[in-house]
């Protein structure tokens, strides 16, 4: 596989326990290197299991996930991996967790990086971790992650517990390791509309399975939100997402597979319209790049 | 230097914000033939928008042949837009018109709609 591929999954699926139920099912995509993707789906769809089966922290029941071109523990040394609860020892203090950074990479790490996303926060080098609040605890665990200058990013709710301003500082630095290294960087979040001017690819995941996956223009373009009179309603080739009547009109999120008959309005849906749409519609057909090419 | 300001719900796709206000900035003579614009990291660094944004923007600057991308340097102004920079003597008196039309009583929405009319009426058919 060439090595433009960061991340690459067949039929894969993870359960856990031998008679639990399938966090995930028939997952295929393939997130080109370089990209910024949001991984985005409600509670529970399968997205941290995802990432773990990324990071190598957990092992696929069926199916593969290739990592930078080999397998996930394979990677693990080029992969950066922050857990939704971002662990770190609350009794060492900030420059001391760093020191922790670099003895456990020490093939990797740059202590220029790590410090930087530091300093970015204002932080007091010598404050314990268990004194910092959570937007500081995030950039510690953040500079820990970027310290070893990972080929791949991947990122579990990162902005859960932080206030707008330390929101858009953590984009800013992540969008900053893009520019200067080419950084892959996956990141989970259910809240869509704070990706969208951040990510170029997006991969939604819905009941342990992929629904929609791609570049996010492609997405946006391959749909269309139509309404029209509901009387003469024929959406004949064109796949529905999603299709609602109110009173006369009827509105609906279509894929058009060819040019629409007249007495429609059409128009570009937004990220977050298309994502909503698919998850009110379990049953829609899904929409991945192999599909879509 | 150039600092943009990305409105996420001003409708208009972000790089053409970036496009808008780069020639913006050409036109009131605040970029000048030479300057530097600021790096896809400082951009991105500072708006938290994705970097290959930032690029899509300059692509568009420099097909328009409005600035030229210097390998490993960074990207440059070719030439400057318009001829009203900000120091021109019809900004002056712009500004004295602004100032009078406030003190006269006219809201912002007043001025706003009666130098459309007049640039309407006297730029007619002109390209925007």
């Amino acid at each position: 596989m060439s090595s433009d591929t960061a991340l690459r999954a067949d039929a894969l699926g993870k359960r856990f326990g031998r008679r639990g139920g399938w966090a995930l099912r028939d997952c295929a995509f393939r997130l080109p290197a370089g990209r910024v993707c949001a991984l985005v789906g409600p509670n529970g769809a399968g997205k941290s299991t995802l990432l773990a089966l990324a990071a190598g922290l957990t092992a696929p029941t069926e199916g593969a996930l290739t990592v930078l071109g080999t397998t996930p523990a394979e990677a693990r040394p080029r992969v950066g991996y922050l857990a939704q609860d971002k662990p770190l020892y609350p009794q060492l203090t900030v420059a001391e967790t760093l020191r922790m950074g670099a003895a456990l990479n020490p093939e990797r790490w740059d202590p220029a990086v790590a410090e930087g996303v530091v300093a970015g926060g204002d932080l007091d080098p010598a404050a314990r971790v268990r004194t910092l609040s959570g937007g500081q605890r995030t950039r510690v665990a953040l500079a820990l992650a970027l310290g070893k200058r990972p080929e791949l990013l991947l990122l579990d709710e990162p902005m859960a517990d932080l206030d707008p301003l330390a929101r858009h500082d953590l984009m800013g630095t992540l969008m900053g390791q893009v520019a200067r290294y080419g950084t892959t960087i996956v990141l989970s979040s259910h809240v869509v509309a704070e990706l969208e001017d951040s990510c170029d690819h997006l991969l939604l995941v819905g009941g342990g399975r992929v629904r929609l996956a791609g570049e996010i223009d492609e997405l946006l373009a391959a749909h269309l939100r139509i309404s029209g009179a509901a009387a003469d309603a024929d959406l004949g080739p064109h796949t529905v997402v999603e299709s609602r009547v109110t009173g006369r009109q009827l509105s609906a999120l279509i894929r058009p597979a060819g040019p629409l008959t007249d007495g429609w309005r059409a128009t570009a849906p937004s990220l977050e319209e298309l994502v909503l749409a698919h998850l009110r519609s379990p049953n829609a057909p899904s929409l991945t790049e192999e599909r879509a090419a | 230097m150039v600092e943009y300001r990305i409105d996420r719900h001003s409708g208009v796709a972000t790089y053409v914000q970036i496009v808008q206000q780069t020639k913006q900035a050409l036109r009131l003579g605040l970029l000048r033939p030479g300057d530097k614009l600021p790096t896809a990291r400082e951009v991105v660094e500072a708006t938290a928008i994705n970097p290959n944004t930032v690029l899509k923007a300059y692509r568009e600057l420099e097909r328009e042949g409005l600035v030229e991308a210097r390998r490993g340097l960074g990207t440059f102004v070719r030439r400057s837009l318009g001829a009203a920079p900000a120091d021109s003597p019809l900004r002056a008196e712009l500004e004295e018109w602004a100032r009078r039309a406030r003190a006269g009583g006219l809201e912002r929405d007043d001025v706003a709609a009666l130098f459309t009319a007049v640039l309407d009426k006297h730029f007619q058919g002109d390209p925007s």
